[in-house]
């Protein structure tokens, strides 16, 4: 119920407060969705790249060896530190095999939305700053993901 | 690591398909361009869209507003950064990320790693302060994801945003798991 007041009481509150500011809200309207088609440009070939890897391994079945949901959720949470497409390639599987409205499915987008590319926004951070040492960077951020998973366990239980 | 994390799921996927005959990898690789071209039918628009609803709070100063009101919790999380820009970038930062604001998020997410550089003397070692506002870059809370719930809605979801509540109680719980593991790991290493 609640939820699908979300969306648009925001966009109301950002409209308000920009004409309010009398700033020109259509131009920034179109200014920003132009940056926004370049997202959408420079994510295409990633996202052609990680659904093949991803149909190519989850087709040929090797998963199977892995009981329920899990033989799904696995390579998801495996593979969401490092590749949010990948993340989403998987998360386009089960919506297309189990339903999005299945349980598997809101699992499968809630740790879509609560988890991040740690191990790559880690690199691109430390990287742009010759960082050499991380310490115990990674285990603190893996853990942080592994919290949100089992909370999205939890809440998916009660929510579903 | 994405080379070779690539290369091993193709080159696995493909040699179990041939050694258990699973699978039409052919027919997979002609459909997986569909996919990908549905895929971003689906959710390419919604991002379009959404960066512009963005773009007006961004232009407007909503998010700076939005940065102001967090930096009091901020200073609380990092009491060691003396650098004023520093929390200014981190503070900006974090709000993009909440706003899902991801392309505005990166460069003040870059800039505060080069002011906490020069707090660290240009060290190769990471700061504990590097550390901490990493933990909560990647733990931290999305308000609306955008893109899963576009996905959602082109798959024919009844309530697509029915996500979103469930998305926020999970992200903040790794955001605190996070912070509560770092803290944890600081004050031994204080000792």
């Amino acid at each position: 119920m609640l939820n699908s007041y979300i969306i648009p009481i925001i966009v109301i509150f950002i409209l308000l407060y920009g004409i309010i500011r009398k700033n020109s809200v259509y131009d920034d309207f179109i200014d920003g969705s132009k940056d926004g088609l370049k997202i959408v440009i420079d994510i295409i070939p990633t996202m052609v790249a990680m659904i093949l890897a991803i149909n190519i391994f989850v087709g040929s079945g090797i998963m199977e060896i892995f009981k329920g949901f899990y033989k799904d959720i696995i390579p998801m949470i495996l593979l969401r530190p490092v590749s949010g497409n990948a993340t989403f390639a998987i998360l386009n599987n089960i919506y297309r095999f189990y339903g999005v409205d299945s349980f598997l499915g809101f699992l499968a987008s809630v740790i879509q939305g609560a988890t991040d590319t740690t191990i790559y926004v880690l690199a691109l951070y430390f990287g742009s700053i010759g960082i050499k040492k991380t310490r115990y960077a990674l285990w603190v951020g893996l853990f942080a993901d592994f919290c949100g998973i089992c909370a999205a366990l939890i809440v998916v239980k009660y929510f579903f | 690591m994405i080379n070779v994390i690539w290369f091993f799921l193709i080159f696995i996927g493909i040699t179990f398909s041939l050694l258990t005959g699973n699978g039409n990898i052919g027919e997979i690789v002609l459909n997986s361009g569909i996919n990908a071209y549905e895929l971003l039918l689906s959710i390419g628009p919604m991002i379009v869209l959404w960066s512009g609803i963005m773009n007006i709070a961004n232009k407007s100063g909503l998010l700076n507003k939005f940065s102001t009101i967090l930096k009091p919790l901020l200073n609380r999380i990092f009491p060691s950064i003396k650098n004023s820009k520093a929390m200014e970038y981190i503070s900006s930062n974090i709000a993009a990320n909440m706003l899902g604001l991801g392309s505005v998020a990166t460069p003040f997410g870059l800039k505060a790693m080069k002011e906490l550089d020069k707090e660290n003397k240009h060290s190769k070692v990471a700061s504990e302060a590097m550390i901490t506002f990493l933990v909560l870059n990647t733990s931290g809370v999305t308000i609306i994801p955008m893109t899963v719930i576009a996905l959602r809605n082109y798959y024919g979801s009844v309530s697509p945003s029915s996500i979103i509540i469930p998305s926020i109680i999970a992200t903040m719980v790794s955001t605190i798991g996070g912070l509560t593991l770092d803290s944890i790991i600081r004050r031994k290493n204080a000792k």
